[in-house]
């Protein structure tokens, strides 16, 4: 069976549920702690969302330095598909393993609410299951969520085809370009502030189950 | 400063001490001398002023709040009952779940942010020393006339404290109350909720046993935090012109609370806790001498070991200070390691600060030299008790006497027509996006049901999909107009709700807020509440499970309005049953259950349109409400409706529009025979829920209601097609039709702009 | 011209979690002996002509109501540059 990792920080929140989400996709969960120096036997490695070491002194400042990151980014190197949610898109990000920032929302509120996004991208590893175009509803929760980086890095990424996920229907957090998401160019690394693993269940979290394809779209590049 | 110690204190019996300056009254101090047979040392001292302070013995609600144990009725369900540090109901499948709503009024005053940052702390922490993962969170909260401008202070400040802690934590926010009345201008309500569950086996209690196990404090250092915090903060009243109150507030930090709880399951998970207490209000004091004097009756401590993030605080000091993000655990000496091991692992600084003895004495050494000797009974659970003289308030009668009855009515169609919308945006029952979009409500992802929904509903078990549901309520107005039906209406409120989202009302909490309890009409009201609850929890076979009590909430010489707020927890068998509040199939019938009568006055009309507040508020009938939550239960297990949604502020009005806008779909409706469409839409009579049924379930349905004697009136149809005035086909519209022919015509958009547009433009 | 900093810090006696956080990073990451770190905010205010007595006032008075909570901050007020 297809092995996601799924790395717990200290202070990491969503770890459960992308534990969970993968489940549901039908591949098997493997959680990995921050302090281990490799990630072992996985397919795929899920950096999730929370509040890693409070956040503190900048969204995912220290949690890129946490041990088990080295061998991440090693690995993302050779292919490893690499999905960040919400914090795991900024710890990525201060990784250097995707361009640009996460700030404060301009409404300089946490919002938690449904959001519209547009699928723009979708020969990515966690993305391929989707086609151009595709309108989803999955839920925000953020309250540095605003993506920002300089024109060049922007029109680079819109040039290269490089942005994932787009907000619809109004942007909850003044993010640059309405990114909501985006990818390197091997599109084996994906970051995107909304939560998938939130957006699974008919029962749970937002109505409907538009985030499992990007657990499903994992395995369906894994297996090929 | 010298050391004050045990052999200090019986060398100098007659050195004067600032027990009135700590807030214990001169009999209360003679005692203190007479248990111990000597004086107190200056750190005994501040034990006992702070565990017999009001805020930590209940000494004037305690004669009160023994009802709810006596008038108990009888339940199975009950596992683990008042006085510990929650109450743990079992809800099936070898599942136990534990709830307990806690006051942070006074903190969240003087520093919003903080203050309701740390009341989610302290909250969740009571939890957790169950032996139960936290599954959620709510908060009920109660601000003053939402234009002023402290409001605008206090508010967002809140909102943000407990979103920031609470989202940090990695608890689901999924309900609660957000209520504006002048009467709480200077004194915000900030209670929390916390619910969490464990299997039956699990469940911790805070004693110390086993002599020679080890007692060990871990987590957040020992700061000068709130440093009296308890009795001077929870138990003074704010006035403006009063010296300036000590300075120290406790900062949060909710990193270390997670770890915390991710720490303190771990050691539970693995066997290795005989006892537990979190550390709240009089920290390193309450926790020693509870998990003493619940246990083996002895305790010894060397308090020079507690680690310190000010090196200059003195011994009673470290007793007193409320550092949050604390606990304590009794640990046998085999287990210390492995212990300690664990926290290590989440990064929690953890110290053996003393271990369990057979002397029945609490005994606490600095540095070699033993400053406190004391029976910890005496500390934690032999506190003053008082009787405290009531009286009924003086002008009660006249405010009983000017009901609502003589307030203008709207008359012409057009007038009701403006009525709805200027309800429907009113502070009270507008849109609380505003401030619960800045919780999260997803984390953990068995969220259910969450705000604005009836009650909050959490998944337990992912693989049978059972669930427990949470609805807090409490109308205060009718409190004030008569507090013994004001509590059981706020009991009815919180049942009714759980009953509708489909859930079996099964427990209940409480925090009840109060004036001055010195003030004889303030211990009336708060007597009279107490009462209404107990019976009403007898009479509905609900136990209390536990609660708090804050008093002294006033500005000036003003009490707020009683606020017994009323927390009532029901299980559910699947979650997938559940009953939401949103219609949305066309030709599905609208349902009002139970009676409407005239009952207007303590009402939302009345007090949005009149400012108005007196008469006496709706009638209670606890019998139709068991009658009503038990059609509601079977309606949503056996799949007979399809939404529901309890009557309650702003009446069958504002729960018809709600319904409407959560999914976007209009309907038909029309006034019942015999009714006044003016008390049809407006009347808060109590017992009541509208429901909406498929049409292949309306017979049965019915002939269910009828079998009970539950009145159920057709109302309206589900009707997405009526288009509005201007022949939009498309257009949402809720259409009544009035008695005489006449009809009123409602764009769902209006109304959403209505609904939607007051908290943004008072704080966005 | 005038350039006023304001620097605000969390009173000594209260608990600065961010301050922790960074403390435990700064020493996992190499840099020994490190015994506090305290996290606070600058501000650098520039103001169109001279920092005259009154302007002054209101700035000290907006420091303390407004860039700094009183409560549970200290802050500074100086003047950087005076042209």
């Amino acid at each position: 069976m297809t092995k996601i990792g799924v790395i717990t920080f200290p202070g990491s929140l969503d770890d459960g549920d992308v534990q969970r989400a993968v489940r549901v996709a039908g591949a098997e969960p493997v959680p990995l702690w921050h302090a281990a120096t490799t990630i072992g036997e996985v397919d795929a490695v899920v950096v999730p969302g929370g509040f890693s070491y409070g956040d503190y002194l900048r969204c995912g400042a220290i949690a890129r330095f946490a041990p088990i990151m080295a061998d991440v980014v090693h690995h993302a190197g050779d292919g490893l598909p690499v999905l960040g949610i919400c914090n795991g898109f900024q710890i990525l990000c201060e990784t250097h393993l995707l361009p640009g920032v996460l700030t404060r929302n301009e409404s300089l509120h946490y919002v938690c609410r449904d959001q519209a996004l547009t699928v723009e991208r979708t020969d990515t590893a966690w993305t391929n299951e989707y086609e151009t175009g595709d309108r989803i509803v999955i839920p925000v929760k953020h309250g540095e969520g605003r993506y920002v980086a300089d024109d060049a890095t922007l029109d680079w990424l819109e040039g290269e085809g490089l942005v994932v996920v787009r907000y619809a229907d109004g942007n909850p957090n003044g993010s640059f370009r309405d990114i909501a998401g985006i990818s390197n160019e091997a599109g084996n690394v994906v970051g995107l502030m909304p939560h998938p693993e939130h957006a699974v269940e008919d029962l749970t979290g937002t109505p409907g189950t538009d985030g499992l394809r990007f657990f499903t779209s994992a395995l369906q590049s894994l297996v090929g | 400063m010298t050391l004050d110690t045990v052999a200090a204190a019986q060398a100098s019996p007659d050195t004067a001490q600032p027990f009135a300056e700590l807030g214990l009254k001169a009999d209360e101090y003679q005692r203190i001398r007479e248990i111990l047979g000597r004086r107190p040392t200056s750190s005994e001292l501040a034990m006992y002023s702070v565990m017999w302070s009001e805020h930590c013995s209940y000494k004037s609600s305690k004669v009160h709040l023994r009802q709810f144990g006596e008038k108990a009725p009888p339940s199975d369900a009950l596992l683990v009952g008042i006085g510990e540090n929650a109450g743990v109901v079992d809800i099936g499948e070898g599942w136990a779940v534990t709830f307990k709503v806690e006051s942070h009024n006074h903190p969240s005053y003087v520093e919003p942010y903080q203050g309701a940052a740390t009341g989610v702390g302290g909250i969740v922490r009571d939890i957790i020393s169950m032996g139960a993962r936290p599954l959620a969170v709510m908060d009920p909260l109660r601000f003053g006339a939402p234009d002023h401008p402290d409001t605008k202070r206090v508010l967002p400040g809140v909102v943000a404290g407990i979103g920031g802690y609470g989202n940090c934590l990695g608890l689901p926010n999924i309900g609660g109350e957000v209520v504006f009345d002048d009467c709480y201008q200077g004194n915000p309500l900030v209670n929390a909720l916390c619910v969490g569950a464990m299997k039956h086996e699990d469940i911790h209690l805070a004693s110390a046993k086993g002599v020679g196990n080890k007692v060990i404090l871990y987590g957040a250092r020992t700061g000068g935090d709130g440093i009296g915090g308890v009795s001077v903060l929870a138990s003074e009243t704010f006035d403006e012109t009063g010296p300036a109150k000590r300075p120290s507030v406790q900062v949060g930090d909710p990193f270390m609370e997670k770890l915390l709880i991710e720490c303190t399951l771990e050691v539970l998970g693995a066997g290795l806790v005989e006892g537990i207490q979190d550390l709240g209000g009089a920290g390193i004091s309450c926790a020693t001498s509870e998990l003493a004097s619940n246990g083996d009756g002895g305790m010894h401590v060397w308090l020079d070991r507690v680690p310190l993030r000010d090196a200059t605080l003195s011994p009673e000091e470290i007793l007193m200070s409320e550092s949050q993000e604390r606990m304590c655990a009794v640990v046998t000496p085999a287990h210390v390691d492995d212990f300690l091991r664990i926290c290590r692992k989440w990064d929690v600084e953890a110290v053996v600060i003393g271990e369990v003895t057979d002397t029945g004495s609490l005994t606490i050494d600095w540095h070699g030299e033993q400053i406190v000797a004391v029976p910890p009974r005496t500390v934690a659970h032999e506190g003053p008790v008082y009787e405290r003289p009531s009286a009924r308030p003086a002008g009660l009668d006249d405010l009983q006497a000017n009901d609502a009855s003589r307030l203008p009515r709207p008359a012409t169609p057009d007038d009701l027509a403006r009525t709805v919308r200027d309800v429907v945006a009113a502070p009270n029952v507008a849109d609380k996006a505003w401030i619960t979009d800045q919780y999260d409500r997803y984390v953990r992802g068995n969220t259910v049901l969450a705000q604005p929904e009836d009650s909050g509903m959490i998944r337990v078990d992912e693989r049978t999909g059972r669930g427990v549901a949470i609805a807090t309520d409490c109308n205060s107005r009718f409190a004030r107009l008569d507090p013994y039906a004001g509590a059981q209406l706020a009991f009815a409120e919180a049942y009714r709700n759980v009953a509708t989202t489909g859930a079996v009302p099964l427990a209940v909490t409480n925090c009840l807020n109060f004036g001055s309890p010195e003030d004889p009409e303030v211990m009336w009201q708060f007597a009279e509440a107490v009462r209404g609850l107990a019976d009403a929890c007898q009479q509905a076979g609900t136990p209390v499970t536990g609660g708090n009590v804050s008093f002294y909430n006033s500005t000036g010489d003003v009490a707020i309005h009683p606020t017994p707020v009323v927390g009532v927890l029901g299980v559910i068998e699947d979650v997938a049953a559940r009953t939401p509040q949103a219609w949305h199939t066309d030709g599905e019938a609208i349902y009002l259950l139970g009676d409407t009568h005239d009952e207007l006055s303590g009402s939302e009309w009345a007090h949005v349109i009149h400012g108005h507040l007196g008469g006496r508020p709706p009638r209670v009938d606890l019998h139709r409400e068991r009658v009503l939550a038990e059609v509601l239960v079977a309606g949503s297990r056996d799949g007979m409706l399809s939404a529901a949604h309890d009557v309650s502020d702003g009446g069958v009005a504002v729960a018809l529009v709600e319904m409407a806008l959560r999914a976007d779909v209009g309907a038909r409706l029309w006034v019942p025979d015999g009714l006044d469409p003016f008390v049809f839409l407006f009347s808060e009579s109590a017992g009541r829920a509208v429901v909406v049924v498929p049409r292949s379930e309306e017979q049965r349905f019915t002939a269910m209601c009828a079998a009970r004697a539950l009145p159920a009136q057709r109302i309206g149809v589900v009707d997405s097609g009526l288009g509005d005035d201007a022949g939009r086909p498309s257009q949402q519209v809720l259409v009544l039709a009035l008695p005489g022919g006449e009809q009123i015509t409602w764009p769902l958009a209006d109304l959403r702009e209505a609904h939607g547009r007051t908290l943004p433009g008072l704080f966005g | 011209m005038a350039r006023v900093v304001v620097d605000v810090m969390l009173k000594p006696e209260i608990l600065d979690p961010q301050g922790r956080a960074v403390q435990g990073a700064l020493t996992r990451l190499g840099l020994a002996g490190v015994s506090d770190v305290r996290q606070g905010k600058r501000f650098e205010i520039t103001l169109d002509g001279d920092l005259d007595a009154d302007r002054e006032t209101v700035l000290n008075r907006l420091a303390e109501e407004l860039l700094a909570n009183p409560v549970i901050e200290d802050f500074t007020v100086r003047v950087a540059e005076q042209a």
